[in-house]
C-alpha cells in the first residue's frame, strides 16, 4: 500500500505503524488510556495478512516476559501499557537490558501514584530515564509530541533497539495518545523471514546451529569477573549511544529572553504559550527534548547562555527540572511548572508561571 | 484561518462522533486538525466534551484555555464554557437541554431548537448532526459534500443507509440557525 493519510488517534497510530513496519509480535493487557492500541490490532486482524501475532496476555508481567522471550529469538516484539502497568514491567525490562534483548515498550501515561487516576500525566519521566528496575542499565527514551510521532517513533524504537540491542521506551501520555491528529502511514514493509533473522542477528537464540556455540539469552552471571566485564561492555555501549542518538527539537524565537524545556504533550502546550508571549512581547525560545534519555544536556548548557532563564514545563511534581538544572548548572534560574493528578495546565497559567520568572 | 471549538453536552449526545465527523470532513479540505476528547469519568455518564482545532498552519496546544466557538448542549457545559469564549467569539446552544441561557453580550450566542427539530423529524439520533448543521451556518469552514465524505469515512458500510437522513438533519440544522 501506498503512503495514506488518516484521521486516528495516537494509540490507533502505535498499532497500524507497528503492522506497516514488519513488527512481528505484540503481547499486551488492557488499560485506559492505551487500550485503543490492542483494540485496533484486534480490529485489523494482522495475524490474517502479515502474520504478526497479537496476544493478550493474562498480566502486564506476562507481556513483559513474553517480550523477553520472543525479543531473545531476534524477532520484532513490543508491548504497551500505561504507567501502573510499565510498573509491572520494570523486572522484565531490567533482564532485557542486562540480557541485551531489543524491545519496544510504549507508555501512555497516566496519573499516580499507584492506580492514580486515567488521566494524562508525565509523572513516570523518572522511571523511564533512570530505570525502574535494578542495577546499571539505561533505557533509550522517545517522547512523542503528536500522532505522527507516536507512528514515526515505533519503527524508530525497533531500529534503535536493534541497532544497540536494548529495549527501548516510547514515553507518550493520555493527551498524545487520546488525540486524534492527521497521521501519514508508511507503505507496508514485509518481517523478517527466520533466514533473515539468523543473518542478520548472530546473538539470536533461534534454535541448535551446528558450526556455533549455543546463544544463551539470560541476564545471570555468578563469576564477578565476567559481569564486572559485563557490565563495562554495557556501560560502553550507553557512552555510544549518548554520543550517537540525542535528538531535541528548538524552536520559537531565536532572540529568547527566556526558553521553555517541555517534552510530549507539554511541548505542543507550549508552543502556543510561545506565541501567546510573543503577542505580549516576550521573545521565548522552545527546547523539546525528543530523546529523554540521552538527554540534551549539551543544548540546554548552549541555551543557557543566551536567555536569562529557564521554565520547564512538565506534567508533574519536578522531575526532567533536576536533569535541567544538571546542565545549566546554576548559571541562570531554572523553574519548573506543572500540574498533577491527571490535571493537565493549560496555556494561560503557563504563561504566568513564565511571566513572573520576569519579575525581579 | 484557525477555529479553535469546544463541544460539550451529556454522554450519549454524539459530541465526540460530531467532532470527529468535523475534523474528518476538515482534513478532506487538506487543513490541519486536532481533536481532544476528554475521555476520564466525563464520558462515563457525565458531560463529555471534546476540543477541535481546524486550521490552515500546524496546530500547536491541542488543549486550550479559550476558544472562538463554544457548542454546548447541557446546562453544566454552559456554566463551564460560556466564560472561555473569546470576546466576539460564538456560541450555540440547545434550546432543549438549556434552562438559564448564556447572558455575555460581547460574544455572539445562537439559540437552536435542535432537539425539538429532530423530535418532529423522528431524527433523535441525528440530534448532533443538525447542531453541525447549525455550527456550519456561522462557521462554513468545510463544504457539506466534505461532511458528506467524511460520515462514508467514520460509518461501518452497514449503516450507509443512514446517510440521508443525515443529510436531511445537517441541512434542517442549517435552517435552525439564523444569523
Amino acid at each position: 500500500m501506498e503512503q495514506e493519510i488518516l484521521l486516528l488517534k495516537g494509540n490507533e497510530a502505535v498499532a497500524h505503524a507497528a503492522i506497516r513496519c514488519g513488527c512481528d509480535a505484540y503481547f499486551g493487557y488492557p488499560i485506559t488510556p492505551q487500550s485503543e492500541v490492542l483494540e485496533t490490532f484486534a480490529e485489523l486482524e494482522p495475524w490474517k495478512t502479515t502474520g504478526m501475532v497479537v496476544l493478550q496476555a493474562e498480566s502486564e508481567v506476562a507481556s513483559v516476559n513474553m517480550l523477553y522471550g520472543a525479543g531473545g529469538c531476534g524477532k520484532k516484539v513490543m508491548t504497551s501499557s500505561a504507567s501502573v502497568g510499565i510498573a509491572l514491567m520494570q523486572e522484565g525490562i531490567s533482564y532485557m537490558a542486562g540480557a541485551e534483548v531489543p524491545a519496544l515498550i510504549i507508555n501512555v501515561q497516566r496519573g499516580g501514584p499507584g492506580l492514580g487516576t486515567i488521566q494524562p500525566s508525565q509523572s513516570d519521566y523518572n522511571q523511564a530515564t533512570r530505570g525502574g528496575g535494578n542495577g546499571d542499565y539505561e533505557v533509550i527514551v522517545l517522547a512523542p509530541n503528536s500522532v505522527q510521532e507516536m507512528a514515526d517513533f515505533v519503527e524508530l524504537g525497533f531500529e534503535l533497539a536493534f541497532k544497540y540491542r536494548t529495549p527501548v521506551i516510547m514515553l507518550s501520555d493520555g493527551v498524545i495518545g487520546q488525540m486524534m491528529e492527521k497521521v501519514t502511514l508508511k507503505e507496508q514493509r514485509p518481517r523478517l523471514t527466520n533466514e533473515e533473522i539468523a543473518r542478520k542477528y548472530p546473538w539470536a537464540s533461534i534454535g541448535r546451529t551446528p558450526d556455533r556455540k549455543p546463544n544463551v539469552i539470560t541476564s545471570l552471571e555468578l563469576q564477578p569477573e565476567i559481569m564486572e566485564k559485563h557490565n563495562l561492555h554495557l556501560q560502553a555501549k550507553y557512552r555510544e549511544i549518548s554520543q550517537n542518538e540525542v535528538r531535541y527539537e528548538m524552536s520559537g524565537s531565536e532572540t529568547p529572553e527566556l526558553a521553555i524545556v517541555a517534552f510530549g504533550s507539554a511541548a505542543r502546550i507550549s508552543q502556543k504559550v510561545v506565541d501567546l508571549a510573543k503577542a505580549e512581547g516576550i521573545e521565548v525560545a522552545l527546547l523539546r527534548p525528543i530523546t529523554l534519555w540521552p538527554f540534551p544536556t549539551e543544548s540546554i548548557r548552549e541555551l543557557a547562555t543566551k536567555v536569562k532563564g529557564i521554565l520547564t514545563v512538565e506534567i508533574n511534581a519536578g522531575q526532567m527540572v533536576f536533569d535541567v538544572r544538571y546542565a545549566v548548572e546554576g548559571r541562570i534560574p531554572v523553574e519548573h511548572y506543572g500540574r498533577l493528578g491527571g490535571i493537565v495546565p493549560s496555556p494561560d497559567e503557563i504563561l504566568c508561571a513564565l511571566k513572573k520568572m520576569l519579575k525581579p | 484561518m484557525t477555529q479553535e471549538i469546544i463541544i460539550s453536552g451529556f454522554g450519549g449526545q454524539g459530541v465526540l462522533s460530531m467532532g470527529k465527523i468535523l475534523a474528518y470532513s476538515a482534513l478532506m479540505e487538506g487543513k490541519e486538525v486536532s481533536w481532544m476528547p476528554a475521555y476520564g469519568p466525563e464520558q462515563r455518564g457525565g458531560t463529555a466534551n471534546v476540543t477541535v482545532i481546524v486550521s490552515d498552519e500546524r496546530i500547536s496546544s491541542p488543549i486550550l484555555s479559550t476558544y472562538d466557538t463554544a457548542i454546548l448542549l447541557n446546562q453544566p457545559s454552559l456554566e463551564k464554557f460560556e466564560k472561555r469564549v473569546k470576546p466576539g467569539g460564538a456560541l450555540i446552544y440547545d434550546g432543549f437541554g438549556i434552562i438559564a441561557p448564556p447572558s455575555r453580550t460581547d460574544i455572539k450566542s445562537y439559540c437552536m431548537e435542535a432537539m425539538n427539530a429532530a423530535t418532529e423529524m423522528k431524527l433523535v439520533k441525528c440530534f448532533n448532526m443538525f447542531i453541525l448543521g447549525g455550527y456550519l451556518k456561522v462557521h462554513p469552514i468545510v463544504k457539506i459534500e466534505s461532511v458528506m465524505r467524511a460520515l462514508r469515512k467514520t460509518l461501518p458500510e452497514r449503516h450507509y443507509h443512514l446517510l440521508p437522513a443525515n443529510e436531511q438533519a445537517i441541512l434542517r440544522g442549517m435552517e435552525l440557525v439564523s444569523l
